[in-house]
C-alpha cells in the first residue's frame, strides 16, 4: 500500500518563486539546513569569543579590567551551553541532518516540510532569547552549564534573576524546535527512502543522525521537565529542587526539595546529549574516510550495531557524572560498569576506521586530514574517559582541569574536527565550489596542533589539582608556580586557534563566490547526494526521477570494475559499461 | 544512470534463517512501517511525550518520598460532600469516567471515518471534544476548590508537605494543557472533515487525532493511579 507524501509527488508540484518563499520562509530542506548552519556558526562564534575571554583571565590574571569574577562565571556558563546545544546539536542535526537525510536516502524533501521550517524559526527564537540574556540587568546566568540548584537561582550567583529565566525559557524553546525537526528526520529515514535503499544500505552518516535524533527525542524531555520545575522554583516558589536553606543568614521559604533529583534529570539528558553530538560525527567521519581512502568501510554491519548499541547504552550511564554528588555509593558500581561497557562498541568503531585506512588508497585531501585528526583526538579523549569512568580515579580528578581536558577532547574538539571534515567534504555539493585547499590545510594543521597544545597540558593541570571554573587560583600552595606559565601558554595557543577559525570563515565566504568549480561529484563518491541532476541540487532534489538504489554506500575499488567507485544508483548491467571515470 | 525499469532486481539478497535475515527483512522496504508518515510521526511524538510525563511522575515520586513533612491524604483532600454524604475522590472518579468514555467515542469516530461516513465521524469527534471540555471544566472546578477553599498553593498548603501542591498543579496543569490542545485539535479536524477536506485524501488524520487523544487518556490513568490513589 502506498501513501501519498511529498516524496512521491511530481517534481513540478510546488516550486516557490519569490525570494521570500525561496530563501526566507523556505520549506526546502536544503535552505533550512543552510539557515540552521549559519545561525549555529554565528552563535558558535559568540561562544568562541567567550572562551577567549576566559583564557585571557586564566593566562594573564588581573590584567583585564573588563573580566571580573562574576562575568568570568557567566562566560564559562554561556560558552558551555552554547557550544553543546546551540552550536553542536543544531549544526549536526539541524544543519547536516537536514541537508543530508533527504539527499542520502533519495527523498525529495522531509516528509513534513512545513514543520521543518517551523523548527528552524523556533530554533532562531531560542537563540535570540538566549542572546537576550546578555542584555538584561545582572547579565546571563553564571551557574555553570549544568545549572545545578540550589546555587543557580540563589542570590550571589551572577544572573540569578533575568539571566537564568531567559536561559530556561530558551532551552524549552530549543527543545520544541528540536522535537519538530527530529520527528521529521526519524520519519523521513524510516518511511521515505528511495526504492532499493534498504536500512542496511544506508550510509553510516544517516545511521548516526538517525540514532542521535532518537536519543534526542527521548533525552530532551528530561531537560524540558527539569527546566519547567526549576522555573517554578524560581518564579512561583515551589520546592522541587530547593531544600530548606539559609541565604545571607536568612532562612528562605524553600523546604524539602531534592537538589540531587535535578542532577539525575539533568544527566539523564546530559549524557545522551554527548552521543547526540558524537553519533552523527561518527557517521559522517565514516563516510569521509571511506570516500577519501577509496575503500569500503571496514565492518559496515558492526559499525551500524555499534552506533545503535552506543545509543542504547548512553541511557544507562548518566550517574557517572555524579560520583561526588552524594548519591548512594552503590550506584557508582553500576554506573562505572555500564560506562566501561560503552568503551567496547566505541573502540570497535575506532578499530574499524583504522582498518578502513589500512592499505587504502588514501587521498590526503582536507576533509581526510580532518577525519584522521579526529581519530587521534577522539582516541585521546576516549582513553581519558576510561580513567574518569572509574569511581576511585574520578574522585580525586573531579572538577579539575583533567575533566575539562577530557570532555573538550572527546566531545568538543572531536565532533568539531568532523564538522570541519564534513564542511570541506560537502561544501562542493552545497555551493558547487571547492573550499580553498591551501587555506584548508593551514586551517587543519593550526587547529590540530593548536588543540593539542591547548588540551594536553590541561591534563597535567588536572593532575596537579587545579580546579575548573575558578576565576583565580588564590592561596593554593599545593599548586606550583609553573602551573601559571602552563596556563599562559595554553591561552596563547587558544587565541591563535581562535584566530585561525576566522580564516576558515573567510575561506567559506570567499569560496562561496570565488572558489574553484567542483562539478557534481568531485570526490568520486558513491552516495546518492553526489548523483543529483544539478549541483547544488534544486528544489525537489531529483528532477524528474527519484533514483533507484542497487547497492550499499561503500562500493569503492571493487575488483574487476574500471572505475574505483560504483554509485549506489548504478545497476549491475550499467556497471559493465562504466569507464574509469565512473561515467557510462 | 538510474532507471525505473521495474524488472531489474533492486532488493538486497535476504537471508531468512537468522537474526541478520530478520533485520534485512525488516529494513528491506522503502517504508519500515506500513502506515502513512503522519501516523508514524504521531507515534514518535507520543513516545517522546511519554518520556515527558514519565519524568514528571518520577520527579513527583521522588519529592514525595524525600519530603520531610507528611503527605496529605488524597482521598480526603479530594472528597466532596454531596447531599449530606461525604464521598472520597468522587469528582476525580467522574472525571476519569468521562475521559475514558471520550476514548470510546473517539474510537467510534475513527471507525466511521474509515467507513467514509463523514457525518457520523463529525458527530462522534464533536462528542469527544465536548467530553474533553467537560473534563476541563471539572478540573477548573477542582483547582478552584483546592485554591479557594482548601488554601492549597504551589509553595505550600495547610495539610502537609509543600510538594503536594507543587506537583499537583504542575502535573494536572500540564495534562490539562494536553487535553486543551486535544480539544482544539479535535474541533479543527472535525470541521475539516465536515467541509469535505479529506474526501479522496483518506481519513488517516482522524486516526492520528485519535492516537493523541487515547494517549492523553492513558496518561490520565497513570496520574490517577499514582497521584490520587497512592
Amino acid at each position: 500500500m502506498n501513501y501519498t507524501a511529498i516524496v512521491d509527488q511530481p517534481d513540478e508540484s510546488h516550486h516557490p518563486t519569490s525570494f521570500m518563499a525561496k530563501y526566507i520562509w523556505s520549506q526546502d530542506h536544503k535552505v533550512i539546513a543552510i539557515q540552521y548552519s549559519i545561525t549555529a556558526l554565528f552563535v558558535g562564534l559568540v561562544a568562541l569569543a567567550l572562551s577567549a575571554m576566559m583564557r585571557l583571565q586564566l593566562g594573564f590574571p588581573d590584567s583585564f579590567s573588563f573580566i571580573d569574577p562574576s562575568s568570568y562565571l557567566q562566560f564559562v556558563t554561556m560558552h558551555g551551553m552554547i557550544m553543546v546545544i546551540y552550536l553542536l546539536t543544531a549544526l549536526l542535526l539541524g544543519g547536516f541532518g537536514n541537508y543530508l537525510i533527504p539527499l542520502m536516502v533519495g527523498a525529495r524533501d522531509m516528509v513534513f516540510p512545513y514543520l521543518n521550517m517551523l523548527s528552524y524559526w523556533t530554533y532562531l527564537l531560542s537563540v535570540i532569547v538566549l542572546l537576550a540574556s546578555f542584555f538584561v540587568p545582572g547579565g546571563p546566568t553564571g551557574a555553570g552549564w549544568t545549572l545545578y540548584p540550589p546555587q543557580t537561582i540563589l542570590p550571589g550567583t551572577p544572573g540569578n534573576d533575568g539571566g537564568i529565566i531567559l536561559m530556561l525559557v530558551s532551552l524549552a524553546i530549543f527543545i520544541v524546535a528540536f522535537t519538530m525537526g527530529g520527528l521529521n528526520y526519524v520519519t523521513t529515514i524510516l518511511q521515505a527512502r528511495a526504492r532499493g535503499m534498504t536500512l542496511m544500505r544506508m550510509p553510516l552518516t544517516i545511521w548516526g543522525i538517525f540514532t542521535a535524533t532518537i536519543l534526542g527525542l527521548l533525552a530532551f524531555p528530561a531537560l524540558l521537565v527539569s527546566a519547567i520545575m526549576m522555573m517554578l522554583d524560581k518564579l512561583v516558589g515551589t520546592s522541587f529542587f530547593m531544600p530548606a536553606i539559609l541565604s545571607l543568614g536568612e532562612p528562605l521559604n524553600y523546604t524539602g526539595g531534592s537538589p540531587v533529583l535535578f542532577q539525575h534529570l539533568f544527566w539523564f539528558f546530559g549524557h545522551p546529549e554527548v552521543y547526540i553530538v558524537a553519533l552523527p560525527a561518527f557517521g559522517m567521519v565514516s563516510d569521509v574516510i571511506a570516500t577519501h581512502a577509496r575503500k569500503n568501510i571496514f565492518g559496515y554491519r558492526m559499525m551500524v550495531w555499534a552506533i545503535v548499541a552506543i545509543g542504547g547504552l548512553s541511557f544507562v550511564v548518566w550517574a557517572h557524572h555524579m560520583y561526588v554528588s552524594g548519591m548512594n555509593p552503590y550506584f557508582g558500581f553500576f554506573f562505572a560498569t555500564t560506562t566501561l561497557i560503552i568503551a567496547i562498541p566505541t573502540a570497535l568503531k575506532v578499530y574499524n576506521w583504522s582498518l578502513t585506512l589500512w592499505r587504502g588508497n588514501i587521498h590526503m585531501t582536507v576533509p581526510m586530514m580532518f577525519a584522521i585528526g579526529f581519530i587521534f583526538t577522539f582516541t585521546h579523549g576516549g582513553l581519558t574517559g576510561l580513567f574518569l569512568g572509574n569511581v576511585v580515579v574520578d574522585l580525586p580528578l573531579s572538577d579539575t582541569y583533567f575533566v575539562v581536558a577530557h570532555f573538550h577532547m572527546v566531545m568538543g574538539v572531536s565532533p568539531i574536527m568532523v564538522l570541519f571534515a564534513a564542511i570541506y567534504h560537502w561544501f562542493p555539493k552545497v555551493t558547487g565550489r571547492f573550499l580553498h585547499t591551501g587555506l584548508g590545510k593551514f586551517h587543519f594543521w593550526m587547529t590540530f596542533v593548536g588543540t593539542y597544545s591547548i588540551y594536553l597540558p590541561m591534563h597535567y593541570l588536572g593532575f596537579l589539582g587545579v580546579p575548573r571554573r575558578y576565576f583565580a587560583m588564590g592561596p593554593t600552595e599545593f599548586i606550583p608556580e609553573s602551573a601559571q606559565s602552563l596556563n599562559a601558554s595554553i591561552t596563547i595557543s587558544a587565541l591563535i586557534v581562535g584566530v585561525v577559525q576566522l580564516i576558515f570563515l573567510f575561506n567559506i565566504i570567499w569560496s562561496t563566490f570565488k572558489g574553484k568549480k567542483s562539478g557534481p561529484n568531485p570526490w568520486n563518491a558513491t552516495t546518492l547526494e553526489w548523483q543529483t541532476e544539478y549541483t547544488p541540487p534544486r528544489h525537489g532534489n531529483w528532477g524528474g526521477k527519484i533514483p533507484v538504489v542497487y547497492r550499499w554506500a561503500y562500493d569503492y575499488s571493487v575488483p574487476g570494475v574500471k572505475a574505483d567507485f560504483i554509485p549506489q544508483n548504478v545497476s549491475p548491467q550499467e556497471v559493465e559499461m562504466m569507464d574509469d571515470k565512473g561515467g557510462a | 544512470m538510474s532507471t525505473d525499469d521495474k524488472q531489474k532486481k533492486v532488493a538486497a539478497p535476504i537471508a531468512t534463517d537468522n537474526w541478520q535475515g530478520a533485520v534485512s527483512d525488516w529494513g528491506a522496504d522503502k517504508q519500515v512501517f506500513n502506515m502513512p508518515w503522519g501516523k508514524l510521526m504521531m507515534w514518535l511524538f507520543l513516545l517522546s511525550d511519554t518520556f515527558v510525563f514519565s519524568v514528571f511522575l518520577i520527579g513527583y515520586m521522588n519529592v514525595r518520598m524525600s519530603s520531610m513533612d507528611s503527605w496529605p491524604l488524597t482521598s480526603e483532600v479530594f472528597a466532596l460532600t454531596i447531599a449530606g454524604y461525604h464521598i472520597p475522590l468522587v469528582l476525580i472518579a467522574i472525571m476519569t469516567f468521562i475521559l475514558i468514555t471520550s476514548s470510546g467515542t473517539m474510537a467510534m469516530a475513527v471507525n466511521f471515518a474509515y467507513r467514509g461516513d463523514s457525518r457520523k465521524t463529525v458527530l462522534f469527534m464533536t462528542a469527544t471534544a465536548l467530553l474533553g471540555a467537560s473534563f476541563l471544566g471539572m478540573q477548573a472546578f477542582e483547582w478552584a476548590k483546592l485554591i479557594i477553599e482548601e488554601g492549597v498553593r504551589p509553595w505550600g498548603n495547610p495539610m502537609g508537605s509543600a510538594q503536594f501542591g507543587a506537583t499537583f498543579f504542575m502535573i494536572t496543569g500540564f495534562h490539562g494543557l494536553h487535553v486543551t490542545a486535544g480539544v482544539i485539535f479535535l474541533l479543527v479536524i472535525a470541521r475539516r472533515v465536515a467541509s469535505g477536506h479529506y474526501e479522496g485524501k483518506g481519513y488517516h488524520i482522524v486516526e492520528i487525532t485519535g492516537l493523541y487523544w487515547h494517549f492523553v487518556d492513558l496518561v490520565w490513568v497513570f496520574i490517577f493511579a499514582l497521584f490520587y490513589l497512592w
